[in-house]
């Protein structure tokens, strides 16, 4: 989307050059999403077709509620529902899925395109469709299983966190619709402190494991959950307990890079060291009478 | 073998133009493999048409190569089993690299070092075939998971770092050793080069009726 001034990129992605750093104030935003709260209505995901001008084609039913089942071009986030039962309790465990806007962006990370993945500021991960080549590094990268490559444009597409809205003071779209405010928008302090208030009541409520949802193998994110079962964030559908990026990402994205190309130089200039230092290897006149007479032995 | 001739035939005009089309291959998939691979180098998409265009004909390309390898490979393996003369010339390699190869044992038609270099491409080569079915997203996303994708692209980038060094060496031993080049491009080596580097193949071919 790219709605925000170059100022205020921090981090581009296959790119050397130093990001500007003059803008100091940069506010940290974070989308908090309340998973006790939520009653799966689906709302936010009509708020992001609608402000994101975004058609899905017609789906099909699983016989869930997930609807559609999963993450798609078009559908940038997805309501997943989750049954568990807690001893003699069922709980629906409803989690709003989408990009998490890691603070360490594995899609980032991983993407070979200059500019095609830039993070904010204000810790919003934008994909800058542009100059996306289509290659799927990001899904590689996410820890999350966030991305999703078009069959009809090969681009990447993922949740914006709306940073169209963002950047002119607006909630992303998802939390403007929620009719039980279980989706919060603001400072990452700020839902930080809103989140310990809603944990000390879902405590009260006999909920003694509940918390907060910022892992920290990615940096912290900015979408964070308030989960009633923070100990065992897996049961909400599949959320990662301790998302971290690939360790095989991070080689083949981290040291590989510089000593692959250290090792092609070298063995370029050893090539020329030794043709300078020990010289070409030719065929000298002795080696071409020797060829012959074995020719004329042959004959004899 | 007659007498008129003073060069040895070593390559069929078939043998080089299957070489030639996979030496361009490998050359342009190094190219546009590079250039997804490092940010600095991703210049180098401007010679395919850009990012999208070099990411969606860089498997094309790695298709060609296969077959076309595949055909070296089919020519060229029974010349390469490893006998006990290439262990010696292995272990003399620092006279080799010394161009005193004097005293060395004689050789068929390949030394080891070209050997390893022909099995060292045919591993790389069917590893970097495989690893890059699994990241073609295009068509065959939907087969592997993405752990197994993570590790295709560690591995690809490996063999194509281990195939481009191959490469470099194969291509130096080419302009080092004189001589060598006429092989490919005109298909014959003079009777000197053949005595001096190969010389139990030159006494076979020199036996040939």
């Amino acid at each position: 989307m790219a709605t925000l001034q170059s100022l205020d990129i921090r981090r581009r992605s296959a790119s050397t050059e130093a990001p500007p750093q003059v803008r100091q104030s940069a506010l940290q935003v974070a989308k908090l999403i309340d998973v006790s709260k939520c009653i799966g209505c689906k709302a936010c995901q009509a708020a992001c077709l609608e402000w994101n001008d975004l058609r899905a084609p017609i789906g099909y039913t699983d016989g869930t509620y997930d609807n559609p089942t999963d993450l798609t071009p078009t559908s940038w986030t997805v309501m997943r529902f989750a049954e568990y039962e807690n001893g003699d309790d069922l709980e629906w465990l409803i989690r709003k899925d989408g990009c998490m806007h890691c603070d360490d962006p594995g899609c980032l990370k991983a993407c070979p395109a200059p500019g095609a993945i830039v993070q904010y500021t204000n810790g919003i991960v934008d994909f800058v469709s542009e100059n996306c080549i289509g290659c799927g590094y990001c899904v590689k990268g996410c820890p999350f299983n966030i991305p999703r490559i078009s069959n009809v444009d090969r681009k990447a597409y993922k949740c914006t966190l709306c940073v169209d809205r963002v950047s002119v003071g607006q909630a992303p779209a998802c939390a403007k619709a929620c009719p039980t405010q279980a989706i919060y928008f603001g400072s990452k302090d700020d839902m930080i402190a809103h989140a310990e208030h809603r944990i000390v009541d879902l405590k009260s409520r006999g909920y003694k494991n509940a918390g907060l949802y910022d892992p920290p193998g990615v940096g912290g994110t900015h979408v964070m959950y308030v989960l009633h079962h923070a100990d065992q964030p897996s049961l909400y559908e599949g959320l990662p307990d301790d998302p971290r990026i690939s360790p095989m990402v991070g080689f083949w994205k981290g040291v590989m890079k510089p000593i692959s190309l250290a090792a092609i130089a070298f063995a370029g200039v050893f090539g020329f060291l030794h043709y300078i230092t020990k010289g070409p290897n030719e065929v000298s006149e002795s080696d071409e009478r020797k060829a012959d007479d074995m020719m004329k032995g042959k004959g004899a | 073998m007659s007498e008129g001739t003073n060069v040895v035939a070593r390559y069929t005009t078939a043998a080089r133009i299957n070489h030639w089309i996979t030496a361009v291959s490998l050359i342009l998939l190094a190219l546009s493999g590079m250039a997804l691979f490092h940010p600095s180098l991703f210049f180098l998409t401007n010679l395919f048409g850009g990012g999208q265009a070099t990411r969606a004909i860089h498997p094309w390309i790695g298709v060609v190569l296969a077959l076309s390898f595949a055909g070296l490979f089919f020519r060229f393996f029974t010349l390469n089993f490893w006998r006990r003369e290439d262990t010696v010339w292995m272990k003399n390699l620092g006279k080799v690299i010394n161009n005193k190869e004097e005293g060395l044992p004689e050789l068929g038609k390949y030394n080891a070092g070209q050997k390893l270099v022909f099995w060292g491409q045919s591993i790389l080569i069917l590893l970097l075939f495989g690893s890059g079915i699994v990241l073609w997203d295009v068509y065959f996303e939907q087969y592997t998971t993405v752990d197994q994708k993570r590790l295709a692209a560690v591995v690809h980038a490996l063999c194509a770092i281990g195939a481009i060094l191959i490469w470099i060496v194969h291509v130096y031993a080419a302009i080092w050793v004189k001589g060598t080049l006429r092989a490919m491009t005109r298909g014959s080596v003079t009777r000197g080069w053949s005595w001096k580097h190969h010389r139990k193949w030159f006494r076979q071919e020199v036996e040939k009726p």
